[in-house]
């Protein structure tokens, strides 16, 4: 019980820290971080996957109606949510049995690091091609994901650096 | 059966999920289309309450700076007044111009959220169909234009910003040439817009004034838009050029929402000479 509540206030929080910080940042013009999709990161493994994929599209649904981008969040946040297991089995190589134990601030950094930072890419690779909505200008998604990605990893590793407890 | 039972039971997971990336990418497409983005938009009363609560935040830190803007236009508008008045009538008959000729109506609004970094951008104001807003009304501020309503709730619209993809104004050349054609944006930066279709005989300088036309029932005639930053003549018969907009896009707070009280008597003329 007390690990639901726990994880819709972290809802909220990443949903109001987006629309109403992130958003807004506008670094050199254009480049804000997308620290929502920590949510998916971090959303506890089950062996039923359909609260996550549900709950992530929620989330991206509901930034999106903050920032008037359709479903562009939704589609995109939903997507990394559905391959997120593939890239724990890659990464962490976990079978179900551990699952129930899988916390991500046990793993070493480096496993922790490749699997945010793909995870990141394929993220804002989608949601800047569906940004852009075209073929011309690719240059400029390619450089937006480059540039969003590095500052939300950034945010990332500093908020865990910041928020675990040290033993 | 059986079979679609068990179909349906080892592809649970990725029937759900395409089922939530079709709803999602439904949302997308609708919210290209200008007519159609009624789903998914800012303009709603949860979202809109959000924003207009965090702008009157902001909007603390900025007041000085907006008054020095308001109080530059009061100025402006006061010299309008003197020199009309000035001007002896020369006609007997005196039409009263404010009840009977009046085109346009203004209403003030406030921005509540501005996007200005994307492809598609989108602002959302703070008075809605109780104010008698509508969609496809122009809005306007004391610099120059901002975009055009489209979506209503109560108490909110959402305008598309000249900054989209898919706004297309009518906008002309100030002066004696009355060459017009059609400002659009190509999402490069948002100080500039481009202006299209200008034929090539025009006569051109960098610096010239590039104010609204009146050929659409939405924006009226002589609003400043921008200045001409660069001119690109190809080998075509249109040139293409750079406008610089007088408006900070980036930093907005009060603007004007311009009904058109004829259109509907402009669109049925023209309704009848199509067909």
């Amino acid at each position: 019980m007390n690990k639901s509540i726990h994880q819709s206030l972290f809802f909220l929080f990443l949903l109001l820290l987006q629309v109403i910080v992130l958003n807004n940042i506008n670094f050199l013009g254009y480049i804000n971080p997308y620290l929502y999709i920590v949510f998916v990161f971090l959303y506890p493994l089950k062996e039923n996957k359909f609260p996550l994929l549900f709950y992530s599209f929620i989330l991206g649904l509901s930034i999106d109606f903050f920032s008037d981008s359709g479903g562009i969040h939704a589609f995109s946040t939903l997507f990394i949510a559905y391959i997120r297991l593939f890239f724990i089995k890659v990464y962490f190589r976990k079978t179900p049995l551990d699952y129930p134990f899988f916390k991500l601030k046990d793993e070493s950094f480096g496993k922790v690091f490749n699997f945010t930072i793909t995870l990141t890419i394929i993220h804002h690779l989608i949601y800047f091609s569906f940004a852009n909505f075209s073929f011309q200008n690719l240059s400029i998604v390619f450089l937006n994901t480059l540039f969003s990605c590095i500052f939300t990893l950034i945010l990332f590793f500093l908020g865990t650096y910041i928020f675990t407890k040290k033993e | 059966m059986q079979q679609i039972i068990y179909f349906f039971q080892k592809f649970k997971y990725f029937l759900f999920f395409l089922l939530l990336e079709f709803i999602a990418l439904f949302f997308t497409f609708n919210n290209l289309n200008f007519h159609k983005s009624k789903y998914v938009n800012s303009a709603n009363r949860i979202t809109g309450s959000l924003n207009a609560s965090l702008s009157n935040f902001s909007e603390y830190i900025e007041l000085k700076s907006k008054n020095e803007l308001l109080s530059e236009e009061n100025t402006k508008l006061r010299n309008q007044l003197e020199k009309n008045r000035l001007v002896p009538s020369k006609d007997s008959t005196i039409t009263d111009s404010t009840k009977y000729r009046q085109k346009y109506t203004f209403t003030q609004a406030k921005i509540i959220n501005n996007n200005y970094s994307k492809q598609f951008n989108f602002l959302t104001i703070n008075k809605g169909k109780s104010a008698d807003i509508g969609s496809e009304m122009a809005v306007i501020n004391s610099l120059g234009i901002i975009g055009i309503t489209e979506n209503t709730s109560e108490n909110y619209t959402r305008v598309q910003s000249i900054l989209n993809k898919n706004s297309k104004i009518n906008a002309r050349l100030k002066g004696n040439s009355r060459y017009f054609g059609t400002l659009k944006w190509n999402s490069n930066d948002y100080n500039t817009v481009q202006l299209h279709d200008i034929p090539r005989q025009a006569p051109l300088k960098i610096g010239d004034t590039v104010e609204t036309g009146g050929k659409s029932t939405i924006f009226p005639e002589g609003i400043p838009i921008g200045r001409i930053s660069k001119i690109n003549q190809g080998n075509t018969t249109n040139s293409e050029l750079e406008v610089q907009l007088f408006n900070d896009m980036s930093n907005l707070r009060y603007v004007y929402i311009v009904k058109n009280l004829h259109k509907i008597e402009i669109q049925s003329l023209e309704n009848i000479s199509n067909e």
